[in-house]
């Protein structure tokens, strides 16, 4: 089996089976007060702490929570509410059309239901966010509650400078969200650095388990609790600590943050074969997203995991379905919107037509990745794009 | 065989795909997403395209180990199905549209696609007999549903696979509930799938308009009352006329002229017809040579009546019926059977209905 699909999740690393499967045999709430309750809380807390560090946050500032979609959702909604009870005119959300679902969704609910107004931000080409853009958008920002950019694009892999981007917001005031889920592990991401008021990163894209994820708040963001209860975490989020989940976050993070600077360039050089054989045997396959070489900031500009292509006639659930045959594992874009094959939002966002965003295919490289997935991939890609010419797009 | 199992989310369907992977198949599931505005949760019986109905077809194709998708041909079954659907009415004819659904969508679109993509055949949960290339009823006479595959035609059965029609439905629910399956409960649907509220009439309105007219009384010659649509009429139809027409004898629905909205209805002996003209016929294996004797099943849940199969000038079919029939509306399929008592009644072919009415003296009589 060739596994590229770590953008949708990544098998888990030994050392984070190793850690939760230890954590998991303890028990105690790390809310009590006795012996059991105490070390559980010593374990979280230790894992706060270095989470913190390997994400360049402060303890105080790491906010457990279930995951990537909890993040964006407690980020996007917490900062509206709370900045516009505390000035009725912020009533404006200015945010990126490619984004993750659980922030499009999310500013979609609040202007459905609760008076927001969105603003979409201007996608380059390449899909990145420009500060020139976010600037235009913003305007002189009394009227904004919020911004959301995100890091690195699940499906196209483009980077933003997301240091210039929250300048820019707070240039005229306002908070910057960032959903980072795919670009720790893959990027230098730094929080205090750049100084995002929030970032959302989950677990299970960098070797850890789902279902648990940190949200890094600054402590003089504003947010407001979407889940009510015992005020675990900061008052902003309630629930018991899962304590064995959050062991597993942090192994997971601190050692994909730790090994980074090796694994990435080994995964650029993969991903870099990958696209270079495909374009070779179809030569008009059309690679989507920044170049591969492409530079932003001193640091890569495109993930160094992504290759998404579009095959030109093609529909990209039948690629899918005759790579899944032929034992290859990849994707046509966000397993979210999978099930029902939709034109990509975040090409069409950047400015690629209907057919170009139906016939796409994502391949994501990560911790597991080696040569003989590559080749794999080449062997077969010419007559499986072949077939799926044959059957078409489907449509008249 | 390479297949693709069609998967609504029914019972049908889902023991179709595993007998299809008993019989050693290599099986891959395809949901096919026919509303371009998905419900998350069905409603009532009816309908088999919102999301609950999808993940319903992949906990059985999950259960099996098969590959699961979901393709998304909904223009197709806009352009093909909904919209020619309402054309029809809108033209003072009854179509089908699970038949059109079959020949169109089915056994075409999804067909072509399945076989471009390298696979033989389609499976799907249809309660009919397919053997050595011909089509015949299935075992359970209730449940029996070669009418609405009569339009398939050679090639398409050669892609097609329907496992179920030598078994009752009853059998099929036991299947489902011995391996376990949720939908071996499901309850079966019922009318048309994408009018999910069951009222053909309102859905007709909306997209056609109100365009009221007469009701006129074939037997007395006078207008008996008013109606909002001409499509909210069958031929043949007795209930919900809104007609008073002063005496006690039933009346039916004679004709629907369109044009001038007017709505014909006359007695039951003006409704009855004996001789049936169709549109150009599609066969389902070698072209008969007419004129022949056959039965023909004249509605989907008709009974099959005798009747001689001749040619008309240009190029349809002329049904002589040895028995005075009502309701035979233009637009539905007469399909044609060679009658078999034990290897099931074999579907020969269908015309499309043009129209219906009284037998001319011809020389031989």
């Amino acid at each position: 089996m060739t596994y590229l699909d770590h953008a949708a999740t990544t098998p888990i690393l030994p050392a984070v089976l190793t850690a939760m499967t230890e954590q998991l045999a303890r028990f105690g709430n790390a809310s009590s007060l006795h012996a059991s309750g105490r070390h559980a809380r010593r374990v979280a807390e230790q894992s706060r702490e270095r989470l913190a560090e390997a994400l360049g946050a402060r303890p105080s500032e790491v906010l457990f929570t279930g995951g990537g979609t909890e993040g964006d959702n407690l980020a996007v909604k917490g900062m509206y509410w709370a900045r516009r009870t505390a000035d009725s005119r912020r009533r404006r959300l200015v945010v990126s059309p490619a984004e993750h679902h659980a922030v499009l969704d999310s500013v979609e609910w609040l202007e459905k239901h609760d008076d927001a107004e969105v603003t979409w931000l201007r996608v380059e080409p390449t899909g990145r966010i420009t500060p020139e853009a976010l600037a235009d958008a913003l305007g002189d920002g009394v009227d904004v509650a919020a911004a959301s950019v995100m890091w690195a694009n699940n499906e196209i892999g483009a980077v933003s400078d997301l240091t210039a981007l929250a300048a820019t917001a707070h240039a005229v005031g306002v908070p910057l969200h960032t959903d980072a889920v795919q670009a720790v592990g893959q990027l230098p991401v730094d929080f205090t650095a750049t100084g995002v008021d929030a970032l959302t990163m989950t677990g299970h894209k960098v070797g850890g388990p789902m279902g648990v994820g940190a949200l890094l708040l600054r402590r003089d963001a504003e947010c407001t609790p979407l889940l009510h209860g015992g005020g675990q975490e900061r008052d902003v989020r309630s629930g018991t600590l899962d304590v064995a989940a959050i062991v597993g976050l942090t192994v997971a993070t601190v050692t994909s943050v730790g090994e980074r600077d090796v694994r990435t360039p080994r995964l650029a050089a993969l991903r870099d074969r990958l696209v270079a054989g495909i374009v070779e045997q179809v030569p008009d396959a059309d690679l989507n997203g920044p170049p591969l070489d492409d530079v932003l900031a001193g640091g890569p500009g495109r993930l160094p995991g992504n290759a998404h292509l579009s095959f030109p006639g093609t529909e990209g659930d039948a690629l899918l379905m005759l790579l899944d045959a032929r034992g290859i594992e990849c994707s046509t874009g966000s397993a979210c919107s999978a099930g029902l094959a939709r034109p990509s939002h975040v090409l069409l966002a950047a400015g690629a037509d209907a057919d170009r965003a139906r016939s796409s295919l994502r391949f994501s490289l990560g911790h597991t990745s080696t040569d003989a997935d590559v080749d794999a991939v080449l062997a077969v890609i010419a007559p499986v794009v072949e077939r799926a010419r044959r059957a078409g797009t489907g449509r008249r | 065989m390479r297949v693709i199992a069609a998967m609504s989310g029914g019972v049908d369907s889902a023991v179709a795909a595993a007998l299809a992977v008993g019989a050693g198949h290599e099986v891959t599931g395809v949901h096919l997403a026919l509303s371009p505005d998905r419900q998350t949760l069905r409603s009532g019986a009816r309908g088999c395209c919102s999301v609950e109905d999808a993940n319903d077809a992949r906990r059985v194709a999950d259960e099996l180990g098969i590959p699961f998708y979901v393709w998304d041909l909904a223009d197709r079954f806009r352009e093909d199905v909904v919209d020619d659907f309402v054309a029809e009415y809108a033209a003072g004819r009854t179509p089908n549209p699970c038949l059109r659904c079959n020949e169109k969508i089915k056994f075409s679109a999804l067909l072509d696609r399945a076989r471009a993509l390298g696979f033989d055949a389609v499976v799907t949960g249809h309660h009919a007999r397919l053997a050595d290339g011909e089509l015949r009823r299935s075992v359970d006479a209730a449940k029996d549903q070669s009418y609405v595959l009569g339009v398939l035609t050679a090639d398409q059965l050669a892609g097609a696979l329907f496992p179920l029609g030598s078994m009752t439905k009853d059998r099929v629910r036991e299947i489902a509930a011995e391996r376990g399956y949720a939908v071996a409960t499901k309850p079966d649907s019922h009318d048309i799938c994408f009018i999910p509220d069951g009222d053909t009439r309102g859905f007709l309105a909306r997209r056609l308009g109100a365009a009221p007219g007469p009701v006129v009384d074939a037997a007395t010659g006078r207008t008996v009352g008013e109606h909002a649509g001409t499509h909210g009429f069958t031929i043949g139809q007795r209930r919900g006329l809104g007609i008073e027409v002063g005496d006690q004898r039933p009346r039916f629905v004679l004709g629907i002229e369109p044009v001038t909205r007017t709505v014909t209805v006359g007695t039951a002996e003006q409704a009855g017809i004996d001789e049936v003209v169709t549109a150009a016929p599609t066969w389902g294996g070698a072209e008969p040579e007419l004129p022949f004797l056959a039965q023909v099943q004249l509605r989907a849940h008709g009974a099959a009546v005798p009747c001689e199969v001749s040619a008309t000038e240009d190029g349809g079919l002329r049904l002589a019926l040895s028995d005075r029939q009502r309701g035979v509306a233009p637009g539905q399929s007469a399909v044609l059977y060679a009658p078999d008592a034990e290897r099931g009644d074999r579907v020969l072919g269908q015309g499309a209905v043009l129209r219906a009415g009284e037998r001319q003296p011809s020389i031989h009589s």
